[in-house]
């Protein structure tokens, strides 16, 4: 029976913040300055887009839910940073940074939220359905949990086709008491799927901390080691130790076609949704703490200055543009066009979408 | 033509699509080397290999929801439930993701995946393990329910539930397993959603699907020779897509209607189907529609009392002979 390896001990993620030890790490001197700067980029426009949100959110002009990536946005550009052709993505509903991520325009991203026809989902899946299949992200799945067994399915699918992949499967740390985790992880791991099961602890499920939730050893990604997989946990905070860590679990799955289980420690700053006054499950001073500590986007932005890749100018020019492209994306959200009430009852079913002679079936399928 | 049995229909179906495309997998408890709980799958293992056809852990909600997510990438499971009634522990995966998908994705997404497996009473095994969830499924858009009733449907259907890009459900029925019928050898499908005439009448309109036909065509038969009416027997074969117009052209034909289902009565099929018939033949109707369910109980261990408790031909007799009154 193969080891689990177990890797970082828990005490280093309380290391104050300082250059990351992981910067000499391969994968990040690999980088190129042009890269690490797309790297900050990305990392910044998903802050700018999730903070428009919140001010679109409030004008009354996003329905239902809305729940906010930022202070999390190093776990979503590490994983992602790393992936190729065959890797693929899935997550729950906190699902807007990995969509930019993978390259999904402000503009569709802020559509979809708004309702629109121009939405990346066509207005039919909000803020918690966002997909882009063609980007290898099939969602954006609102059932806490309900994703873990279908990033297994792609993993097994990328696996049955011979090709050299991956599918990262991303969960909060409230996800972990589902059956449904538990299943797909004992079947990722009995049949040696390429999956990475990244954990994303931000350290809430809605108002009830980790520790009222879960029954644990320590940490929530020791469970693996009852399925017989490899795990490791990261902090979260910083990009080049998601990227350094994040790298041996993608190795794991391309090389050996076996699975990992990754718990990165991150923290949300809003509440858990637009709907959670934040009031009644932790106090002001822990988040302030995050903020003034351990932020993603400003330790990356303080490691790249020390690096001389970025300049504060740079640093000014970025952060502008990406928030000139929210803005525009905001508008573009606010100009489209709502669908049409004949689109309701369309993409259901794709044999009715796609009639044709060799159609398999006929009769009614929408009632009245 | 070949005769063979239900059982045998399912598993040339499975075989011939095994073949014609290399996408096509079999996943389930004990399909491979168990040769399937029910020896749908017996020997496809052996000619086809551990890659096409894959024991899974008792795990539903896991092997299901892996199924979904593989054929989103164009893979083609076709998942053996060992009862439906188990598909109530991956209730989210098969109604939300495999449902819902489609959908919430506008279009870019498609599960074709199929899920199979027996749904019905009377086999003596109580409550938990005789549900017949096709009324309950077929309720969500972006779904699809098949039902079975012969050997011929129960591969021609199959095979256009596997070549169909939309998640499939068929509902099987173990007291049909060994029913034989004839089936012709060479490729065909059945299309989804086109019921069946499996009786021509005139006088009265029995609405059926699943094994409740052949109870249906028992009746049919006592109700010829003993009480001289003509009654036509109409297949639905397919829930949802649901074939109306072959439902109201035998209404219209013989201006009475009996159904026959052997869901419990409190929102079955047949509440879509009278429905139906009010709706777009009211006045063609000489008679109140009649209807024949299980009798409204979780299903009885009690053999004697669960023959009972399910459809009936004396039961559906009775029944016709009050619409026709
Ligand atoms: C099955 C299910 N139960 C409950 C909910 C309601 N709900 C949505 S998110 C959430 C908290 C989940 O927390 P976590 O997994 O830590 O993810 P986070 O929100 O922190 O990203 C709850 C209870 C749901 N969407 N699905
Ligand atoms: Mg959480």
């Amino acid at each position: 029976m193969a080891k689990p390896a177990i890797i970082t001990h828990p005490e280093s993620l309380k290391n104050p913040a300082g250059p990351s030890e992981y910067s000499k790490h391969p994968v990040n001197t690999s980088l190129t300055k042009e890269a690490k700067i797309a790297l900050y980029t990305k990392m910044a426009r998903i802050r700018h887009f999730e903070q428009r949100c919140i001010r679109i959110y409030q004008q009354g002009k996003i329905g239902g839910f809305l729940h906010l990536y930022v202070g999390q946005e190093a776990v979503a550009a590490g994983t992602i940073s790393l992936l190729g052709k065959h890797d693929h993505i899935i997550t729950g509903y906190r699902d807007h940074g990995h969509g930019l991520m993978v390259g999904m325009s402000m503009k569709e991203c802020m559509a979809e939220l708004t309702g629109k026809v121009t939405g990346c989902s066509k207005g039919k899946g909000g803020s918690m359905h966002y997909f882009a299949p063609d980007k290898n992200y099939w969602g954006g799945h609102g059932i806490v949990g309900g994703q873990a067994p279908l990033g297994t399915g792609l993993a097994y699918a990328v696996k049955y086709r011979g090709e050299k992949g991956s599918c990262f499967t991303y969960m909060g740390d409230g996800a972990v008491n589902q059956g449904a985790v538990h299943e797909a992880y004992n079947l990722a791991s009995l049949w040696d799927l390429p999956v990475v099961f990244v954990v994303e602890n931000n350290g809430y499920s809605m108002g009830t901390s980790q520790e009222r939730s879960t029954a644990h050893p320590g940490c929530l990604a020791k469970r693996a080691e009852g399925y017989n997989m490899a795990w490791d946990m990261i902090n979260g905070h910083d990009v080049y130790e998601v990227r350094a860590k994040t790298a041996a679990a993608l190795k794991r799955a391309h090389e050996e076609s076996k699975p990992t289980v990754l718990e990165i420690f991150t923290y949300r700053y809003f509440g858990h949704s637009m709907a959670d006054p934040d009031k009644t499950y932790r106090d002001k001073e822990e988040i302030k703490e995050y903020r003034d500590k351990k932020d993603p986007v400003l330790l990356f932005e303080q490691e790249l200055l020390g690096e001389k890749v970025l300049t504060p100018e740079l640093v000014e020019s970025i952060n502008t543009a990406a928030m000139e492209e929210a803005d525009a994306a905001a508008v573009f959200a606010d100009e489209s066009p709502e669908p049409t009430f004949s689109d309701i009852t369309k993409h259901i079913y794709w044999e009715e979408d796609n009639r044709s002679k060799k159609s398999t079936s006929s009769g009614t399928i929408i009632f009245e | 033509m070949p005769i063979i049995s239900y059982r045998e229909a399912l598993r040339a179906a499975m075989r011939d699509e095994l073949k014609r495309d290399e996408n096509v997998v079999i996943m389930g408890e004990e399909v491979a080397q168990f040769n399937g709980a029910y020896k749908i799958t017996e020997g496809l293992l052996k000619e086809f290999g551990p890659k096409r056809v894959v024991d899974t852990p008792i795990s539903e909600a896991g092997f299901i929801g892996l199924g979904i997510g593989a054929s989103m990438l164009g893979i083609r499971p076709v998942m053996e439930l060992m009862f439906w009634s188990f598909s109530y522990v991956a209730f989210d995966q098969i109604v939300n993701n495999a449902g819902n998908i489609r959908y919430m994705s506008g279009g870019l997404i498609n599960c074709p995946i199929v899920i199979r497996g027996p749904a019905n009473g009377g086999t003596n095994v109580g409550a938990t393990h005789s549900h017949t969830p096709e009324a309950i499924l077929a309720s969500h858009p972006g779904i699809k329910v098949v039902c079975p009733a012969t050997p011929y449907d129960a591969k021609g259907l199959l095979k256009a539930a596997i070549r169909d890009n939309d998640p499939v459900y068929v509902m099987e029925n173990t007291i049909l397993y060994n029913d034989k019928g004839e089936v012709p050898d060479e490729d065909y499908i059945v299309p989804i959603g086109v019921a069946d005439i499996k009786r021509v009448g005139t006088d009265l309109t029995i609405v059926a699907h699943g094994r409740a036909v052949i109870t249906s065509l028992k009746a049919a038969e006592i109700l010829e020779k003993e009480h001289g009416v003509s009654v036509e027997v109409v297949d639905l074969r397919s829930i949802r897509p649901l074939d109306e117009e072959t439902i109201l052209a035998s209404v219209r034909k013989t201006h009475r209607a009996l159904l026959v289902e052997e869901n419990k009565p409190f929102c079955g099929v047949d509440a879509q189907v009278a429905y139906l018939i009010q709706a777009r033949a009211f006045d063609e109707l000489d008679a109140p529609i009649g209807r024949v369910s299980s009798i409204d109980a979780p299903q009885i261990y009690s053999k004697k009392l669960e023959d009972l408790q399910l459809p009936y031909p004396a039961r559906v007799v009775e029944a016709a002979l009050k619409v026709l009154a």
